[in-house]
Parts: C-alpha cells; structure tokens; sequence
C-alpha cells in the first residue's frame, strides 16, 4: 500500500528548474533510496514529500490527504505528528543534552515532560548511547551526534522517516553503524524510510533504489535485467 | 595462484593434515567454492615435490594413511614474500562495461539505458552483500566489504560516463 506519492511535481528556484515533474510512490514499511547526481533535485523532491516546500504544480499525498495543499501550519502539524528527520548537519539543538535533543519531538506533541525523558532514556539503549544522555552536542563524536539525531528522529514514532544523506559526515566505519541502527530501528517499528544519499553503499541498505535525473525520477529496479 | 599460496600459509601456523587444511581454506577462502579433496592433495604433493612442505609422519587408521604436512623453509619464505609484495595494481582499461558503452554510442544505440540496467544490477549485487555484512561475522564483512568497494568504484565510473554520454558520442562518431 502507497504510504506517500508524488505526482507530476515541478518546482524551480527562480529561473532554474529543480523537478520538472517528478513521480515517486513509497510503499508502506519499505525502504527507498532516492540518488541522483549533485544538483539532481534528489533533495528538493524528498524536501517536497515531507511537506517542507510546496511545488508549484502537481500533487503530493501521504496516507490519502493531499499534502500540496495543507497551509504552513498544517504542513508544520504534519511534520511533527507523521514525519521524522534526519540530516547530514547540525540537526541538534545545541543548548539541550542529547536526551532532551531525543525528547523534543514528543515534548512539541504535548507528551508530558517525564514520559517523554523516559521514552527518550529507552532509545539511548537501544542506540547503543548510554552514557551520554546529559552530553549536549559539542561533547558528541559525529557518529554519536549522527545517533542521537536518529534516536530524535524515531522517537514519536513517525509513519515516515526522511534521511538527508545521513552519513554523509561520518566515516565509512561510522556511516555503516548508523544505517544499520537505522535499518535495523525502522524495521522493528515498520517506519517507512525515505533516504537521499549518493552513496551506493548506503543506499545499498534499501529496498529499492530510484535515480532522479534532470528533476524526473527514474526507476533502476525495474529496468534490471533479470 | 593463490591456493597453493593460502595452503602454505595455513600450513605455517602449524602442521597439518589435508583434511584440515581442506576444512580450514573452506571456512575462510572458500566462501561457496569449496577445494575438492583432490585439488588438496594433488597441490599438497606439488608443494612437496617443490621442497615448499614435507611430511612429517604417517598415522595409520582405517582408511588411508593420513599424512602431516610440514612447511620448509623454502615454503615459509615464499609466503612471506607473497604477503609483503603488493599485488599488481590492474588498470582494467578494457573491460567489457567499456566495450559496450562505446560501441552502443559508435552504433547509435541508448548507452544511457544500458547504463542504467548495470547500475541497477551493480545496486542489486550491493544490496546482497550489504545484506551479508549485516547477517554475518566479521569474516564475511571483510569480504562483502572488498565486493561493495569495487562495486561501487564501477558505479562512479558509470555515473561519470553517464555525465559524459554527449561528448563521448561526439568523439566516437567522429
């Protein structure tokens, strides 16, 4: 079953053009991996599924409601209440520990302060960050900070999971770790993830793999040979 | 040939039997292509024949007598050669994803196509390995590892060559 759906989505930033209409379906529960050259739109399309820009024309759905056409604030709602992030930089919020980082999505969802740490404390674990829940950022190696943003991302338990090139700072040691956490994470709770990378090895991890070229996606696996 | 070699070595960690050696290459090296037990014994008399092992004493039991291997010197040196020379870089200029991308732009075919379908096949033999990695022990990520690197060498030289696909047409029909 679609989960999310691009259709014919155009978007431009002033005159150059960055989809050119893009048609993209993610099943529930799979594991996509959007690549695609610098430059390609890969990052514009996924920031369009996740209702963080509105294209100009064309249509995005998630779960039957048309996103294109929610309002800033319903867009915003979604976001919290549906969706997870993870991206390459700076994603924590450096004035916070690492578990009040993870906590926050559920602290904005209205989750009480002691369950929300509670629920934060039980991603450390499983994560493999015990230890280093009153660390704020700065006290974090990339590969740490890298978790702690996913442990963020995963913690309300999102349908979705946008992952922007998330091991695109780390080590290639690093950068497997996390996907593996992240693989392995997303499948337990059946989180749909939508990952940008221009990584083979880590797209490698998903289940499908698309190409967007030239603002259009492609489709790799069914045009493999058999 | 790197099978005598692997067996010297195994052999320089302690002597041997050739069913031991065979069980050991299997675990290690074999990954899927075990060495028959006559590939064992016909590489472990060459060796003896070669001054590279010698047998060391026979113990009899209900079938054949078993032998135990002992590297000489002779062995020993030549493994230690072969695991200090490094191996020779291959530039690989002919390979058959070459051919078939020139030859499709000299034959005004759709290389960009063809392009896409190994990619696909090169992300579909990642994602197996990947998925061995992540299944297995350290041994076979080691493994996996040195598919996934080279794999992925052969991905950005397809994207390169896909970023190039006009001028290179240009050039070859020319």
């Amino acid at each position: 079953m679609t989960v999310i759906e691009a259709r014919q989505v155009v978007l431009s930033f002033g005159e150059t053009p960055a989809l050119r209409g893009a048609d993209l379906a993610v099943a529930e529960g799979e594991l996509l991996a959007i690549m695609g050259p610098s430059g390609s739109g890969k990052s514009t399309l996924l920031h369009c599924l996740a209702g963080i820009l509105v294209p100009e024309s064309g249509e995005i759905h998630f779960d039957g409601r048309r996103v294109d056409r929610l309002g800033e604030s319903g867009r915003s709602r979604l976001r919290r209440d549906e969706f997870g992030f993870v991206f390459q930089f700076g994603q924590l919020v450096p004035e916070l520990t690492a578990q009040e980082n993870v906590a926050l999505p559920l602290l904005l969802n209205g989750v009480r302060r002691a369950a929300a740490v509670a629920e934060a404390r039980a991603w450390f674990g499983r994560l493999g960050l015990d230890g280093l829940q009153e660390r704020r950022s700065g006290e974090l190696s990339g590969g740490q900070a890298q978790r702690v943003a996913l442990a963020r991302g995963l913690v309300a338990r999102p349908r979705v999971l946008f992952a922007d090139e998330p091991t695109g700072a780390l080590d290639s040691l690093t950068g497997e770790h996390v996907m593996d956490l992240l693989v392995s994470a997303a499948r337990q709770e059946g989180t749909t993830v939508v990952l940008v990378t221009h990584e083979p090895r880590v797209a490698a991890y998903a289940d499908r793999e698309v190409i967007v070229r030239d603002g259009k996606v492609h489709s790799l696996t069914a045009e493999a040979i058999a | 040939m790197t099978v005598p070699l692997t067996l010297l070595g195994l052999l320089e960690r302690e002597p041997s039997h050739g069913y031991d050696l065979k069980r050991d290459y299997d675990a290690y090296f074999g990954r899927g292509k075990p060495l028959s037990f006559g590939q064992v014994y016909s590489t472990l008399s060459r060796l003896a024949r070669d001054g590279k092992v010698v047998i060391s004493d026979l113990e009899p039991g209900e079938g054949p007598d078993r032998k135990r291997y002992v590297i000489t010197d002779l062995g020993a040196t030549e493994v230690d050669s072969w695991l200090t020379e490094p191996v020779a870089p291959e530039p690989h200029l002919q390979t058959v994803l070459f051919a078939k991308v020139t030859l499709a732009l000299m034959l005004g075919r759709n290389a960009e196509t063809y392009l896409d379908t190994q990619r696909a096949a090169h992300l579909r033999r990642m994602r197996e390995l990947t998925e061995i990695k992540r299944s297995g022990g350290l041994v076979d990520a080691l493994l996996a590892d040195h598919g996934l690197f080279h794999l992925e060498a052969d991905l950005r030289w397809i994207d390169l060559t896909s970023a190039r696909l006009d001028a290179l047409a240009t050039e070859v029909r020319s």
